[in-house]
């Protein structure tokens, strides 16, 4: 097993960049591809290499699969890549699966429509005294040279919280950058150690298999590029790259607890308890179950409190319901409906004659379906006691600017998305998407969407109706986040 | 019971009518992937016994493969399929298709070979029956009317829920229960509700499943002595097979991809056809037989209503041979994204997978012919999109309805049915609401 090469990768692979607090976000499309590299050559783009002091200044870049064609790289190395990347996030039938559609079209996108993709999205991290300075060097003459701005993205810092005032990147999955794990084929507990494959390219994802990416052949181009593992005569040009989704979501804070106290008939603590019930975490960012005594692999000891839990102690939704949030993107399960079976009993589970309860066994195992959310918030700050008042005229948006990574788009964004989020039939659920990110669209014998069920314990519950549309996409992308050798290939390619 | 049955056509297009036939099929829809569920051709929804139904053009791309064992691709026609599932049995059913739309369908069928305009329709469909090698039912006994009145019985019940938050909180589960079961009987002797009895299960049908259920395994065991001594030999034999078999997985055409998304989503069930090559010689044919019969079996006399291994998405599902012993088919109506369908089944049944795929020409190499294979993730998956085909007319009978959304109004329903209920019952019931 060959280590990893920290010095090969883009720094936000393995760091957040949460002590630089002032980001920018520029999409830009080439306009003079030699520009481009030659910028590409001179640009400080940050590697993953853990350095001490920390750095104080962050650049990262990533093409999208339009804006490797516009760097000349031949269409034969684009189509090794995946077809979600080839193909793009705004094309109608993955718009359609995205659940990106009315409100979220994205026709009505502000960036990123069909047709208008950005061909790059270069990140700039800093502390805010050496931000501006930062960003105005890196923009230099190359820049403009090469590159059309197609908006600037900024963001904001809310010290963990996103934009409702909920705390917010609370659990990440823990890479397995040793590669020490040996991937079962099946894994019957919950687990927060992921494999690196699901992250990086060129490496063993939870399948044990490499992912599919453009493998060269060798020659004086190449030469600078790593070999495959899995075919040494090749070079691959992904390896220790990973694919970036990035979608700007805004926000409608105002809404959101205007919702929630109208539910709670005025009352603000309820409000925030019915919003801990959506999202599935208190504001502080507590879980709605019981935390356990067991350790589980992979958690960061010093979010034990926040993050030693699993839904095995809550199977009827009672705590937290099926539909929250954090229980829709993260069921926090395994491959098999019970705690660690004997062999015998996983045959007999498999054959289908395990636990027979209409809410069992619904869920996916989450271990293929986990990504490395890097996202940071835009707008400012709206507690929620000022949300309840209408907001000035032309008040600036809110928002996140979701960034995750991820080695599969299909398989973890793109799954993540359409079967967790969008999918008004989650779970044994009917009537509802995600309560903050779904888009309340009928979708045929459906007309309603915009429930939210909050099921009793061992008596009725309570079923929110009418919910608004609280999040609406305002734009998004797939790129490629390439190693710095890829980036060098990019930037010498004819 | 009423149980369900299900037809396949499968009849060689008339090459210079294929135009012709796409337009034919395309004008039953409002869009690709969405039909006109009244359209004039062949309106779906007035059959009331229907629950699913496609036409598709059996436009296989990937007879080459062949070569990779050194054969000459032979040059089938191309073929359309029409075929559904229903409630009752094929002569009724069909009887009352031609009844109705016997005109829309000849006009269909006259682009295939050997319809003229006297034929006989029923004769002929008769004679172009396809039928399958195995067959999975999601809930046997369910008709299409079962599932419109439990569908009706579950919005009543959320609406007076919603209604009568009030007087029905802080109940417990055995009181709720007895309230809404008054409730839903009020709402039935005002006719506003109807939860039909079940239908008397045919006599004939009895006979035959009671046969199948004996016979099958009656046949196994009468050969077992036979199979015993065949084994050694027929394991090494597929085990070499096994380890030399090419695997054919290039990257799905991104046109071709695209394509199939394109029929895709609009609902929250999708269709799916695949189709390919089985591998050469009596061996990989034998198993292919031996698999799907038991599958066959399986599905029809074990698994738990609602269920085929751990999967609950699937509403109905079938394995044909196409014209022959050498291609097949595999159609299924499935819940969610056709990357969740494929996910579930790697994750959850990999060795069914395995076991009735691995025959097909180029499926990723499997081990002892339930490991491995579809744990290959990245090959199976453009391995299926690659012998994926589009549907040209996709018609579900309860659009909005998952297969455990029946589930549950089924349950529902069973609980009414309950004069009494345990407390754990009733709490078990409560949670469905």
């Amino acid at each position: 097993m060959s280590e990893v090469d920290y010095a090969d990768m883009q720094g936000l692979v393995r760091f957040g960049y949460g002590q630089m607090t002032s980001a920018l976000y520029a999409l830009v499309r080439v306009k003079n591809s030699d520009a481009a590299k030659r910028w590409l050559r001179s640009a400080p783009v940050t590697t993953a290499v853990a350095q001490k002091p920390p750095p104080k200044t962050a650049m990262n870049v990533a093409f999208s699969a339009p804006g490797l064609r516009a760097l000349g790289v031949p269409e034969s190395i684009i189509a090794g890549f995946s077809h979600e990347f080839w193909a793009g996030m705004s094309q109608e039938s993955r718009a359609r699966q995205l659940g990106d559609v009315g409100q979220n079209a994205p026709p009505n996108w502000t960036w990123g429509s069909y047709g208008h993709e950005p061909h790059a999205l270069v990140m700039f991290f800093a502390e805010p005294d050496q931000f501006d300075s930062f960003v105005q060097n890196s923009r230099d003459q190359n820049w403009s040279n090469a590159f059309e701005e197609i908006i600037s993205l900024g963001t904001s810092n809310l010290d963990g919280d996103e934009p409702f005032g909920f705390a917010d990147g609370i659990s990440q999955p823990q890479i397995d950058w040793e590669q020490r794990l040996e991937r079962p084929t099946t894994q019957s507990e919950y687990t927060n150690v992921v494999a690196l494959g699901e992250f990086l390219l060129g490496y063993r994802n939870e399948y044990g298999k490499i992912t599919d990416r453009p493998l060269l052949d060798a020659d004086a181009a190449t030469a600078g590029l790593l070999n495959a593992e899995d075919m040494p005569a090749k070079k691959d040009l992904a390896r220790n790259g990973t694919y970036l989704v990035m979608r700007q979501l805004e926000q409608d804070v105002r809404g959101f607890w205007k919702f929630l106290h109208e539910e709670a008939a005025g009352n603000l603590a309820d409000a925030a308890q019915l919003g801990a019930k959506m999202v599935g975490r208190t504001r502080a960012g507590d879980p709605l179950v019981s935390i356990q005594a067991q350790p589980i692999p992979g958690t960061d000891p010093r979010t034990v409190t926040q993050n030693q839990f699993t839904y095995a102690s809550d199977p009827a939704g009672a705590r937290c319901p099926f539909g929250a949030h954090v229980r829709r993107t993260n069921p926090r399960n395994s491959d098999f409906p019970e705690h660690r079976p004997s062999t015998l009993r996983k045959l007999i589970i498999m054959l289908g004659f395990g636990p027979k309860g209409f809410y069992d066994d619904l869920t996916s195992s989450v271990r293929f379906h986990r990504i490395l959310r890097r996202g940071r918030e835009y707008g400012s700050e709206l507690l929620p006691e000022h949300a309840l008042q209408p907001g000035p005229p032309n008040e600036p948006a809110r928002g996140l600017h979701f960034i995750c990574l991820n080695a599969n788009i299909s398989r973890q964004f793109e799954f993540l998305q359409n079967a967790w989020i969008a999918n008004t039939k989650f779970s044994g659920v009917s009537g509802e998407s995600d309560p903050l990110l779904g888009n309340r669209e009928s979708i045929p014998g459906c007309p309603v969407t915009g429930n939210f069920r909050i099921p009793g314990d061992g008596a009725l519950g309570r079923r929110i109706s009418g919910l608004p549309q609280f999040v609406t996409v305002r734009g998004g992308a797939y790129f490629f986040l390439p190693s710095l050798r890829a980036l060098r290939y990019f930037a010498g390619a004819a | 019971m009423t149980p369900q049955s299900n037809f396949m056509v499968l009849a060689p297009i008339i090459p210079e009518r294929e135009a012709e036939l796409r337009e034919l099929l395309d004008s039953m829809n409002r869009g690709p992937g969405q039909v006109d569920p009244n359209n004039s051709l062949l309106p779906f929804a007035e059959f009331e016994t229907l629950h699913f139904a496609r036409f598709v053009i059996l436009d296989d791309k990937t007879t080459e493969d062949v070569r990779v064992y050194g054969l000459a691709p032979r040059s089938y026609p191309l073929y359309l399929a029409f075929l559904g599932d229903f409630d009752g049995d094929v002569n009724g059913f069909l009887g009352k298709l031609i009844k109705r739309a016997g005109k829309g369908l000849g006009k269909i069928f006259s682009c295939c070979q050997g319809f003229l305009p006297d034929t006989d329709l029923l004769d002929w469909m008769k004679q172009h029956e396809a039928p399958a090698i195995a067959v999975y039912v999601n809930w046997r006994g369910r008709t299409v009317r079962q599932i419109r009145e439990e569908a009706a019985l579950y919005d009543a019940l959320l609406s007076h829920i919603q209604k009568q938050a009030a007087s029905l909180e802080g109940l417990e589960p055995q009181e709720l229960h007895a309230k809404l079961r008054a409730f839903v009987n009020a709402e039935q002797s005002a006719g506003r509700l109807k939860l039909s009895k079940e239908g008397p299960t045919p006599i004939g049908w009895q006979i035959r499943n009671l046969a199948h259920m004996i016979g099958f395994p009656l046949a196994g065991l009468l050969l077992s002595p036979l199979l015993l001594v065949i084994a050694p030999f027929y394991i090494i034999a597929l085990r070499r097979l096994e380890k030399s078999d090419p695997v054919v997985c290039p990257v799905a055409d991104q046109k071709h991809s695209e394509n199939l998304s394109s029929f895709e989503d609009y609902d929250v069930t999708n269709q799916f056809s695949a189709m390919g090559s089985l591998k050469p010689g009596l061996v990989r044919l034998l198993t292919t037989t031996l698999v799907l019969k038991t599958v066959n079996y399986g599905a029809r006399h074990i698994t738990r209503p609602g269920r085929l291994g751990r999967i609950r998405s699937i509403h109905f599902a079938r394995w044909v041979f196409v014209a022959g012993r050498e291609r097949m088919i595999f159609c299924s109506n499935y819940d969610g994204s056709v990357e969740s369908y494929m996910d579930d089944f790697i994750n959850k049944t990999g060795f069914g997978l395995n076991a009735s795929f691995s025959n097909g020409i180029g499926y990723p190499r499997t081990n002892w012919l339930v490991r491995d294979g579809c744990l290959d993730e990245r090959n199976y998956k453009e391995y299926l999109r690659r012998h994926t085909l589009p549907s040209q007319v996709w018609y579900k009978a309860y659009p909005g309805l998952s297969a455990v959304d029946l589930e549950r109004n089924t349950r529902i329903r069973r609980g009414l049915e309950m004069s009494s209920m345990t407390n754990e019952q009733a709490r078990e019931w409560v949670a469905l609401l």
